[in-house]
């Protein structure tokens, strides 16, 4: 981004970028517009993602679903997100106010904050970051502070076992996620996002998740570790609808509500861009490089570098639609947990299988190591 | 035959063998069963045909309405055309949600019938369908069919029905009793 809004200043508007002194202000602007167009991105995936679930519970269940608004009822979540932005935004009298209104926003920018290093297309992220995959992990956790926060100013009974169920949850799955995680990180040598893609292929063979058995195992620990954290069926305890009515944004109404809702549906669209990325061969497809397509019989197809990157990010969604659709699957067809379950399962199953997983890869990728022990 | 102390057996006991306590199996076929379905319901759709139970209202009705379901009332007729209804209000003051209005007409041609209905108009948002105004009227004069009308529109006063659509009941037979033979002019129309 910074390279590029130097090469305009150079070129387009014949400014050194060093000593003029608007280059701070296009910066700025730079990175607001990359902003604006994220959230914008990502509103409209979380909401197309909604209509898409919706759509697919009601033919799980013999149901139409959604199909007024729009061809097929594609434009559903902007009636729905209109109604929402009308309705009458009620806080509690009896909540914590200041920390009631800020809770929504916790949890927002947790999720949005991952898409600054998601990989849609070749030095198609607005950073490159070394450390991307850490920094995803990490600004994760952000999403538990607003949950608890959520819970407890809510002042509400639901609410608060919303929220204590929640903390324990995320808190327990996120060790074996982050044990698992290390798994790719292992095999590609690298926390760079990007790094971490050019180190698998275009063809299935060549992603991670079916290279070797161990990345493999790991597909389906980090799948299940994600679903717990991401409160998804079977673990969806914080927000279980039969119990606690919604859990900790029971008393939310409005667009803070919205934005809950919004946040769960930006959150799967997450887990699938992760998955591809650590699994999924990312943006690559099979023949393809940077410059075109490859065939093996000698034929080349010379592409431009804009159709290079739209073609990458095409695939890059089409693979992230497909693991949203297989938890959207997996959350028709499971019953719930039940607390105590979820978290033996966390401790006494996922911790030490995930361990065992990366412990088999690192002697195995240890005993391939050339050069001196 | 005194038979010895038996552990009672209840329906509910757990009965998982090993093979479904280990959980993973079980997930799978769970989630083979909703994707079956998932997918004839989509071959379904893509094929042209229906892959809902559910009826997709109001552009479908349901099929399997009862034959003694209240639907929607009818306003039954004499032979000539007419309303069976002499305006007695009897309905409107036994309907308990008071949705029925009649505004009653004087033909003094009529001996019989003085009294005819010139508004005859019921209101579905709130009509409760307890069918009390068919009990209550002494001519015979309202009934409740089976179908059910067309309501659903974007402005509330569409869920009005007046005389037009009531007396839109055309069967072939029992349109109504025959009357007695008695002194009634006939109102040229």
């Amino acid at each position: 981004m910074k390279e590029l809004i130097d090469r305009i200043i150079i070129q387009q508007l014949g400014h050194d970028p060093q000593s003029w002194p608007l280059t701070q202000a296009l910066y700025l602007l730079g990175m607001l517009l990359v902003g604006m167009v994220l959230t914008t991105f990502g509103a409209v995936f979380a909401g197309l993602l909604s209509w898409w679930e919706r759509r697919i519970a009601a033919r799980i269940q013999s149901r139409i679903g959604p199909n007024r608004v729009g061809p097929q009822g594609v434009l559903q979540f902007i009636a729905d997100a209109l109604k929402l932005i009308l309705k009458e935004d009620l806080i509690p009298s009896d909540s914590d106010h200041i920390l009631f209104r800020i809770a929504p926003y916790f949890v927002m920018t947790g999720f949005i904050l991952t898409f600054v290093v998601l990989p849609f297309g070749y030095r198609l992220s607005p950073t490159n970051m070394n450390v991307g995959l850490f920094y995803v992990v990490s600004i994760t956790a952000l999403v538990v502070v607003g949950i608890l926060i959520s819970g407890w100013s809510s002042n509400s009974k639901w609410s608060l076992f919303g929220g204590i169920r929640a903390a324990a949850q995320v808190v327990s799955y996120e060790i074996p996620a982050g044990t698992v995680i290390l798994v790719p990180i292992l095999m590609a040598g690298s926390l760079n996002m990007h790094e971490i893609i050019r180190a698998q292929g275009g063809a299935p063979w060549d992603w991670f998740m079916f290279q070797t058995p161990w990345g493999y195992a790991s597909f389906f620990i980090l799948f299940v570790a994600m679903l717990a954290e991401g409160n998804r069926t079977p673990f969806d305890l914080p927000e279980a609808e039969s119990e606690l009515i919604a859990g900790y944004y029971t008393e939310y109404t409005s667009m803070k509500m919205g934005l809950f809702m919004f946040a769960e549906f930006i959150e799967i669209a997450i887990i699938g861009a992760l998955f591809t990325t650590l699994f999924l061969g990312g943006y690559n497809l099979p023949y393809m490089s940077d410059a075109g397509f490859a065939f093996p019989g000698g034929t080349t197809v010379a592409l431009p570098h804009v159709a290079v990157v739209l073609i990458q990010l095409v695939t890059f969604l089409v693979k992230v639609m497909l693991v949203c659709s297989f938890q959207i699957l997996i959350r028709w067809s499971l019953p719930r947990f039940r607390y105590d379950q979820v978290l033996r399962f966390a401790w006494k199953f996922m911790l030490p299988v995930a361990l065992a997983n990366l412990t088999l890869t690192a002697i195995v990728l240890w005993s391939h190591l050339k050069g001196p022990m | 035959v005194k038979v010895a102390y038996e552990r009672k057996r209840y329906w509910n006991e757990p009965t998982l063998t090993l093979w479904e306590r280990s959980y993973l199996p079980e997930i799978v076929r769970g989630l083979v069963v909703t994707s079956g379905v998932f997918l004839r319901n989509m071959g379904r759709w893509i094929s042209g045909r229906k892959g809902a139970l559910t009826t997709y209202y109001p552009e479908e009705q349901r099929a399997d309405f009862a034959p003694i379901n209240r639907g929607k009332h009818v306003l039954t007729q004499r032979p000539d055309g007419r309303p069976q209804c002499i305006a007695c209000n009897m309905c409107a003051t036994v309907c308990p949600a008071k949705v029925i209005e009649i505004e009653a007409g004087f033909d003094p041609d009529d001996v019989a019938h003085p009294k005819f209905p010139v508004r005859f108009e019921i209101d579905y948002s709130r009509c409760i369908f307890c069918g009390l105004c068919v009990e209550a009227c002494p001519e015979d004069a309202i009934r409740m069919a089976r179908e059910i009308p067309s309501l659903p529109s974007a402005n509330r006063h569409q869920m009005w029905l007046g005389l037009d659509e009531l007396l839109a009941w055309n069967p072939q037979k029992d349109v109504a009793k025959p009357y007695p033979p008695g002194p009634t002019t006939r109102r040229t129309p």
